[in-house]
């Protein structure tokens, strides 16, 4: 059994809902209870699609157990086919129904319904959402991809050439981060490449498209998490071979544009061209009003393809510093490790978000890269945050086009990741100014009017400390939010204001932190001068200092201590 | 399993017996379309604050919570829950010893934490974990600190708000037993079920006002306070929410006597809600006009605006928390709306006495759910406003209906006079936003579909 609080991924079966409501004329079958069906929610609220997903649940009840669970489902597969009328059919069992062992495939074969019926073996009790969307979606390929080998005369590879060459695209779903945009700018690259796009699966790819899959040279694997299982097995049958680089990043999509040039044995120089010449975030990053980046921490968590993306861009096209590396992706751990490497940290490979939250208090960073969890972590601790990655909430699904891929990737993230930053000179001013009645650092940057009010800023702080100090403690305890935020409030920006409510048990639990950890102590002066550094470098200079008293066995820092750290760490 | 609740209908002791069910309750069964009995958590664990709920299921419990809850409760939330993975399915981890070690470190992590709920779900009950046993032998590790309570809010048994149920009628043995008085004068009022704090002040200024001095509220806002609320033959039960009939059964079995009435929703609900009360304190007619009346003028000019909006408009309830009936009544009766179908989960008979005899004769109540057939109607009657679940709004005002999510009803303070309008708006502003936004009607094939 493990504790958890908040899950970064859902079961499995989530998965395969992802899969099958991106897609066209399929449905899914799923035996479970009726609490299950939360799961339209997911799509119909958070991602605003305008269609309930293609699934239909058996919502069997304790009264039917041991009796006809088996009948019930058959009913459903027969009825559902008959509403729906879908040309292929995904039938299988949430977590519930895995223990009772109905057999779902077996009892649909049973039914006999004229279609091919997929049935789907997602362990619910190990695995999760993205392995069960991978699986699913490999599942469906396997089954509708037509193994005959292909004859020569019909071959694409072998296809006249002045035809220009194919790919499909794999991997985009449902409720996935920003993949609806995505794939726009994918086919941007290919098409400034002269490629076509053969299919695009599994959005909005029917059961008949997919068995027209073989019709490519290649596959752009866009997401190896949902889609890696399949593209390689279309590898190995029928040997379409697939694009390792995930185009995230202007390095990355350079690398993709090469890659794929070579597997199309196509030039790249058009579109290496517009890729120079067009990307404004390459400019931006280099423009003077960047320099304040250089060097500032940031933390990345996410699923693995963003994660390591973000990593990547945050450190060679941001100029700033990975001081964190993370994700719940265990089935790319080994890349993330790798990586990790490179970048001087270590690894956080979890899906407990305690785990997360207490690594970002102790990293200190000025700004996350996460998701949705993140968000949260970091607007308790009082750091800018921008999301990159699943899951993400129903603010993260924009009405304008936001993709993370390609050129327009590029641009769309160095606008996001900056935005909740403070601007270089009003960092400066700040730092020189500090009393100003209205132009302070309690007031938050000055384009961000909502953004850390007075007390958020405060109350980040205190939680700050309090996970610090929690860090030596074996016991941490810790205070309630101010106000529930249910679904129904999420589609208007209100969380904010639990920032600024206030928590009455917060002093006593900082109190106790306090007490329980074995750090320098500082004076009271000491603590009034760090008040007096920018609250942006403050984590930092908070930390430096004290690594400097405990390295030198000093168990009180003064102001003098804190201005030795300074030198030192200038150094 | 786990569920300390015997499933058996409830008649036995029941006192007020008046199946006054006019009208015909069509069954249905089919696809269910809405949470199961853990969503209670969501209010629940705000309620009582000092209680902590730790489901005991698979990562799909986990989601729902998290998915209804919208992620969005800042700071770690007093649920949780443990996931059973295979090892305890294999038999390769103790379940029990496993659920033992996630306590002691739950626990250990929140000193603040006086009550746990173990709350069962579907894997829990089928592997047929014992929660209950599991709660006595927590209890006596963790006595006094911490007391460990068990229910089952698995959607195997439980709908909805059948969770707040399931976890009132586990508290109902912590009450404090009431002995028989000599007489059989009513000594104290309980009022059973979560509403809002401030629903609650409102009722007992206007209960204290007519002279019923001994009020409580269960839940409690703190669990401590379990012990001060009496059950006995003197106590008299009002139900203010509709979904609580195990929880009441328990306490009638206690003595207590359960004081029939309609539902505290709008004016008029609210009006003989309170009337419910105070007849059965014997409070004079001067006593109770004094300290009614002037809410009730304010909660009628209240609802005046909307009915504008509301007044001849057609509307349809999809089967979500049981409150159905008690709104539509509200909306058909004070507000002018006409009822196309009034579907419920579940319609005690006896609990929802008052409110069908209230209810227009022709109205279609539907039981059960078999939500494809159901979405087949509500598209054929076009009617509009349609009350829905989370995942069947947006597709069907894409289809170019109205609708209104039912779970804000359950969220929301509706309850007593001064919130009748607020309930009233709860429905008329997606009529108001849809006339803003398409004053001209709209040309659904125009949006696009993503
Ligand atoms: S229906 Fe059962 S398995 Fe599903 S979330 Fe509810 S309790 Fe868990
Ligand atoms: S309303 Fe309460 S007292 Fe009456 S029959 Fe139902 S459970 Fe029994």
């Amino acid at each position: 059994m493990q504790l958890t609080l908040w899950t970064y991924e859902g079961p499995p079966h989530v998965g395969a809902m992802r899969i099958a409501t991106a897609m066209r004329d399929i449905h899914y079958v799923l035996h479970a209870p009726q609490g299950d069906t939360y799961a339209d929610l997911l799509f119909t609220m958070i991602e605003r699609r305008q269609h309930r997903p293609p699934v239909t649940y058996t919502t069997f009840q304790a009264r039917d157990l041991g009796a006809d669970t088996a009948e019930l489902f058959k009913r459903s597969v027969r009825e559902a086919y008959e509403r729906f009328q879908p040309t292929a059919m995904l039938v299988g069992a949430s977590c519930t129904a895995e223990l009772l062992q109905d057999d779902p495939g077996g009892l649909a074969a049973a039914v006999g319904i004229p279609i091919p019926v997929i049935p789907l073996e997602l362990p619910s009790y190990q695995k999760k959402e993205n392995w069960g969307a991978a699986e699913t979606f490999y599942q469906i390929v396997r089954a509708l991809v037509p193994r005959t080998p292909i004859k020569a005369d019909t071959s694409p590879l072998s296809s006249d050439a002045s035809a220009r060459p194919r790919a499909n695209l794999l991997g985009p779903t449902a409720l996935g981060f920003r993949h609806r945009d995505d794939i726009k700018e994918v086919k941007r690259l290919l098409e400034l490449l002269g490629i076509d796009v053969n299919i695009v699966a599994p959005y909005d790819a029917s059961p008949a498209d997919i068995t027209r899959l073989p019709n490519a040279q290649f596959n752009v694997l866009m997401y190896p998490e949902t889609a890696m299982q399949a593209a390689q097995w279309l590898h190995k049958e029928i040997k379409q071979p697939f694009t390792r680089t995930v185009p995230i990043g202007r390095n990355a999509t350079r690398r993709f544009i090469n890659e794929v040039a070579s597997l199309a044995n196509v030039d790249p120089t058009a579109a290496l061209h517009e890729l120079d010449t067009s990307s404004r975030a390459a400019w931006y990053a280099r423009s003077v009003d960047s320099t304040y980046l250089t060097g500032k921490r940031v933390f990345v968590f996410g699923d693995a393809t963003h994660a390591l993306a973000a990593a990547a861009i945050a450190q060679d096209e941001m100029g700033f510093k990975v001081v964190g590396l993370g994700t719940y992706s265990r089935e790319f751990a080994r890349e993330i490790r790798e990586a990790a490497s490179r970048y001087g940290v270590e690894a956080l490979i979890t899906d407990d978000y305690l785990e997360v939250e207490q690594a970002v208090a102790n990293a200190q960073p000025e700004l996350v890269l996460g998701t949705q969890m993140e968000r949260h972590i970091a607007k308790r601790l009082g750091i800018p945050c921008a999301v990159i990655s699943a899951p993400v909430h129903v603010q993260d699904f924009p009405a304008r086009y936001a993709p993370q891929m390609g050129l327009e990737g590029a641009n769309v993230m160095f606008d996001t990741w900056i935005h909740p930053l403070m601007m270089g000179l009003e960092e400066h001013l700040l730092g020189m100014f500090r009393d100003d009645f209205e132009f302070n650092e309690q007031a938050g940057s000055s384009h961000l009017g909502h953004l850390q009010p007075a007390a958020a800023d405060a109350e980040g702080r205190r939680a700050m400390l309090r996970l610090v100090a929690a860090r030596d403690s074996t016991e941490m305890s810790r205070p309630e939010s101010g106000a529930t935020h249910i679904a129904t409030d999420d589609l208007s920006p209100t969380d904010e204001s639990d920032t600024a409510t206030t928590r009455p048990n917060e002093h006593t639990n900082l109190a106790a932190g306090a007490a329980t950890t074995s750090e320098p102590a500082w004076t009271a002066e000491a603590q009034r001068e760090l008040g007096k550094i920018p609250f942006f470098v403050r984590g930092k200079a908070r930390r430096n200092t004290e690594r400097f008293a405990a390295e030198r066995s000093i168990s009180t820092i003064t102001v003098e201590t804190l201005y030795d750290a300074k030198a030192h760490y200038a150094r | 399993m786990s569920s300390p609740l015997p499933t058996a209908v409830p008649v036995a002791r029941c006192r007020e017996e008046k199946p006054s069910v006019h009208i015909p309750i069509h069954r249905e069964r089919g696809q269910r379309e809405v949470f199961c009995g853990l969503t209670g958590i969501i209010w629940l664990h705000r309620r009582i604050q000092d209680a902590f709920f730790l489901v005991v299921g698979s990562r799909t419990c986990a989601h729902l919570i998290q998915s209804a809850a919208g992620v969005m409760i800042f700071a770690e939330p007093r649920f949780a829950t443990a996931i059973i993975d295979d090892r305890d399915l294999a038999g390769i981890a103790d379940a029990n010893d496993e659920l033992d070690r996630v306590v002691s470190r739950l626990l250990e992590r929140r000193p603040d934490i006086r009550m746990l709920f173990l709350v069962g779900s579907c894997p829990s009950e089928v592997i047929k974990l014992d929660l209950s046993r599991a709660a006595e032998r927590l209890t006596k590790q963790f006595l006094p600190q911490v007391r460990v309570l068990s229910y089952s809010g698995s959607g195997i048994e439980t709908t909805f708000t059948e969770g707040e149920d399931a976890c009132l009628a586990s508290l109902v043995p912590q009450l404090q037993v009431g002995t028989a008085a000599q007489s059989s004068e009513p000594s104290n009022l309980l009022i059973v079920g979560t509403v809002a704090d401030i629903v609650e002040d409102q009722w007992t200024r206007m209960l204290t006002t007519m002279g019923i001095r001994n009020v409580q509220f269960f839940p409690p806002r703190r669990s401590g306070d379990l012990s001060r609320i009496t059950v006995g033959p003197n106590t008299r039960v009002l139900l203010a929410q509709p979904f609580l009939a195990n929880t009441c059964r328990m306490l009638v079995e206690r003595g207590a006597t359960h004081i029939p009435a309609p539902f505290p929703l709008g004016v008029e609900g609210t009006t003989a809600w309170l009337r419910a009360a105070a007849n059965a304190f014997a409070v004079s007619d001067p006593a109770f006009e004094n300290a009614t009346q002037a809410a009730r003028a304010r909660g009628m000019r209240s609802l005046e605006r909307h009915r504008e909006v509301l007044e001849g408009k057609r509307i349809f309830f999809f089967p979500d928390s049981q409150l159905e009936i008690p709104l539509a009544r509200f909306l058909s009766r004070e507000l002018g709306m006409h009822l196309v179908e009034v579907g419920s989960p579940f319609i005690h008979r006896q609990i929802m006495g008052e409110e069908l005899s209230l209810m227009p004769e022709a109205t279609r109540l539907v039981e059960g759910q078999d939500v494809d057939s159901q979405l087949a109607r509500c598209r054929e009657a076009r009617p509009d406003v349609t009350v829905c679940g989370l995942g069947l709004a947006n597709p069907l005002e894409h289809e170019g209906l109205t609708t209104k999510w039912s779970i804000e009803l359950v969220f929301s303070p509706i309850q007593g006079y001064d919130q009748a309008g607020d309930l009233a708006e709860l429905f008329a502003r997606p009529l108001r936003r849809k006339h803003l936004l398409e004053p001209e009607l709209p040309v659904r094939e125009a949006l696009p579909c993503n």
